[in-house]
C-alpha cells in the first residue's frame, strides 16, 4: 500500500537496465583506459619521488663523508705545510750560517794572504833598501877608502887594523 | 597533491560541524515530510472528492491552481520528455518490450497538442498513467494483466541524463589519462589532470587503502573510482536546474539499487572463507550463540547494500525536495515577496547540497570499500583465539 502511494521508491526496470549497461561500460572503458594508466602513472611518480628522496639522502651522506675527508686532508696538508716551512726555515738558516762561516773563512784567508803578501813585499822592499843602502855604503866606502888608501902607508895600516879586528873575532 | 593534503585536516575538523549541519537538515526534512505527508493525504482526499464529482471538475480546474506535492514529485520523478524552456522539451524515445517483441516510438505520441495524455496504438494500446507506460483496453482503462508483461526500457530523462554523465566522465577521465601519457610521469599534473588527480588520490588514500589494505586495494580501485565518480557526477548534474542537468538520477531508487547490487555482487564474490565463517559459524562463541548470531549476520549481508541504496536515494531526493519546496513557497503565498525568504534559503540549501553531493558519493564509496574490506579481511589471530577457547 505504501509502495503504491509513493512512486519514488518503485524502481523502474528501464533505468535499472540502462544503468547496468552504463555502469559496466564505464567500469570496463575507464578501468582499461583511464584508471589503469592514471593509477600506474601516480604510482610511478610516487616511487620515483621516493627513490629520488632516498638518493638525495644517500648523496647527502656521501657529501658529508666527503667533507669530513676533505677536512682531514686539509688538516693534514696544513700540518705538512707547517713542517715544510719549518724545515725550509731551518735549511735556509743553516745555509745562511754556512755561507757566513764560509765567507768569514775566506775573508780570513784573504786577509792572511794579504798580510803575508804585504810582509813579503815589505821584506822584499827592506831587502832591496838594505841592498841599495849596502851597495851605496860600499860605493861610499869604496870612494872613501880609495881616497884614504891612495898612499901605500895608509893602506897597510888599515889592513893591519882590519886584520887585528878579525883576529879578535 | 599538497593542496589536497591541506584539505583533509580541514575536512576532518569540520566533520563534526558538517554532521551537526546534516542533523539540522534531517530535522528540516523530517518537518517537511510530515507536512508533505499531511498534504499528500489532503490532496488524495481532494482528488477523491474531485473524482467523485467526475470529469466536469477536472475541466473546471484552472491553470492558476497549484498543487505543491504534485509539482515537487513531478520534478523528482522520471519523465519521458526532457523539459528545456517554456513549452519546448525534448521528446525522448520510448522502447517497449512486450510479448509481441520490441517497439520504439517517440514519447511525443503519448500527448496531444494540449499536453494531455492520449492513447498510442502500437502493438498494444499504450497510455501514460501517473507517468508510467501502461497497456490499456479499448475504453482507455488500465489493463493490469497485460501491463505486467510490459517491459519499459525507454530512454527516459534519467537515462538520458545518465548517458550525459557517462559522456562527461569518459571525456574528462580519458583526456586526463591521455595527459599522463603526453606529459609523462615526472612532470607535475596540469589543468583537468591536476583537478582529477587529488580526487583519485583521495579515493585511493582515504577510502580504499584504509578499509581494504594497501595490498588488496589495487584490485578494487577501478570499481570504487567508477562508483565514486558516477555518483559524484550525477549528484552534481542533479543540482543543475536546467537542461544538461535537472534530472534526479542519483535520487532515483533504480539508480542506487543498481549500484548497491553491484556492490553486493563484488563484496560477496570477493569474500573469503573466514568472512563466511564469521557469518554462519562465528568463531570464539558458544554454539548456542553461534546459532543465534547466524541469522542476524545473514540478514546483515543484505541490509548492508540496502542501506547503501536507501541512504543515497533518500539524501539526494530529500535535498531536491527541500530546494523545490522552498521555491514553491513563492507559489504557495502567491506573492513575489516570498522570494525574499525563499531564494536565500534555497541558495543556502543548495550550498549544503553541494557538500552533500560530495559527501554522499564519498560515503557510498567508503562503505562499499569497508564492506569489501570486511569480506577480504584475514582473521588469523581471532581464529587462533577461538581454537584456544575450545
Amino acid at each position: 500500500m505504501l509502495l503504491e502511494i509513493n512512486p519514488l521508491v518503485l524502481p523502474d526496470i528501464g533505468l535499472v537496465f540502462w544503468n547496468t549497461i552504463a555502469f559496466l561500460i564505464l567500469l570496463i572503458v575507464l578501468g582499461k583506459f583511464a584508471w589503469k594508466p592514471i593509477l600506474k602513472a601516480i604510482h610511478d611518480r610516487e616511487s620515483g619521488i621516493e627513490e629520488a628522496l632516498l638518493k638525495a639522502d644517500k648523496m647527502k651522506a656521501d657529501i658529508t663523508a666527503m667533507q669530513n675527508e676533505n677536512e682531514a686532508l686539509l688538516a693534514k696538508a696544513r700540518e705538512e705545510r707547517a713542517i715544510l716551512i719549518k724545515e725550509a726555515k731551518e735549511a735556509s738558516e743553516k745555509m745562511v750560517a754556512e755561507a757566513k762561516d764560509k765567507a768569514k773563512a775566506e775573508y780570513d784567508r784573504i786577509l792572511a794572504d794579504a798580510q803575508l803578501a804585504i810582509t813579503q813585499q815589505k821584506n822584499a822592499a827592506l831587502i832591496d833598501v838594505k841592498n841599495q843602502v849596502g851597495s851605496l855604503v860600499i860605493e861610499v866606502a869604496e870612494k872613501v877608502l880609495r881616497k884614504e888608501l891612495s898612499n901605500k902607508a895608509d893602506q897597510e895600516g888599515y889592513i893591519k887594523q882590519l886584520a887585528d879586528g878579525v883576529k879578535l873575532n | 597533491m599538497h593542496n589536497f593534503n591541506c584539505f583533509i585536516p580541514i575536512f576532518a575538523a569540520n566533520f563534526e560541524h558538517i554532521m551537526s549541519l546534516l542533523r539540522l537538515k534531517t530535522l528540516l526534512i523530517a518537518c517537511f515530510s510530515l507536512f508533505a505527508v499531511l498534504s499528500v493525504t489532503n490532496s488524495f482526499a481532494n482528488e477523491n472528492a474531485v473524482a467523485a464529482e467526475g470529469h466536469v471538475a477536472n475541466a473546471e480546474k484552472k491553470e492558476g491552481d497549484f498543487n505543491v506535492t504534485e509539482t515537487i514529485l513531478e520534478h523528482i520523478k522520471d519523465d519521458h520528455s526532457w523539459h528545456l524552456w517554456g513549452h519546448t522539451s525534448i521528446h525522448l524515445p520510448v522502447i517497449l518490450k512486450t510479448s509481441k517483441g520490441f517497439e520504439v516510438f517517440s514519447s511525443e505520441k503519448f500527448v496531444n497538442e494540449h499536453h494531455e495524455p492520449v492513447v498510442y496504438k502500437g502493438n498494444f494500446d499504450y497510455k501514460l498513467i501517473e507517468g508510467k507506460t501502461k497497456i490499456v483496453d479499448e475504453s482507455g482503462n488500465l489493463d493490469v494483466a497485460a501491463s505486467k508483461q510490459l517491459w519499459d526500457l525507454s530512454i527516459t530523462k534519467n537515462v538520458a541524463s545518465l548517458f550525459v554523465s557517462v559522456f562527461i566522465l569518459l571525456v574528462v577521465l580519458l583526456s586526463s589519462a591521455a595527459a599522463y601519457k603526453k606529459t609523462g610521469v615526472k612532470s607535475a599534473p596540469k589543468g583537468l589532470q591536476s583537478f582529477m588527480e587529488p580526487i583519485i588520490l583521495f579515493v585511493r588514500d582515504e577510502v580504499a587503502v584504509p578499509n581494504i589494505g594497501a595490498k588488496k586495494s589495487g584490485k578494487y580501485m577501478p570499481f570504487l573510482l567508477t562508483i565514486f565518480f558516477l555518483i559524484l557526477t550525477n549528484n552534481f548534474l542533479g543540482l543543475i536546474p536546467f537542461f544538461p542537468g535537472g534530472a534526479n538520477v542519483s535520487g532515483n531508487i533504480a539508480f542506487t539499487m543498481t549500484l548497491a547490487v553491484c556492490v553486493f555482487i563484488v563484496v560477496n564474490l570477493s569474500a573469503n572463507k573466514s568472512y563466511w565463517e564469521h557469518i554462519f559459524w562465528m568463531p570464539g562463541m558458544h554454539w548456542s550463540m553461534k546459532l543465534f548470531l547466524a541469522p542476524i549476520e545473514l540478514i546483515g549481508v543484505f541490509t548492508k547494500p540496502i542501506s547503501l541504496m536507501i541512504r543515497l536515494f533518500a539524501n539526494i531526493t530529500a535535498g531536491h525536495i527541500l530546494v523545490l519546496s522552498l521555491i514553491c513557497l513563492i507559489f504557495i503565498f502567491k506573492t513575489v515577496f516570498a522570494s525574499a525568504i525563499a531564494v536565500p534559503f534555497a541558495v543556502f540549501i543548495g550550498l549544503i547540497e553541494l557538500l552533500v553531493a560530495f559527501l554522499q558519493a564519498f560515503i557510498f564509496t567508503m562503505l562499499a570499500a569497508m564492506y569489501i574490506g570486511m569480506a577480504t579481511e584475514e582473521h588469523h589471530h581471532e581464529a587462533h583465539e577461538g581454537a584456544a577457547h575450545h
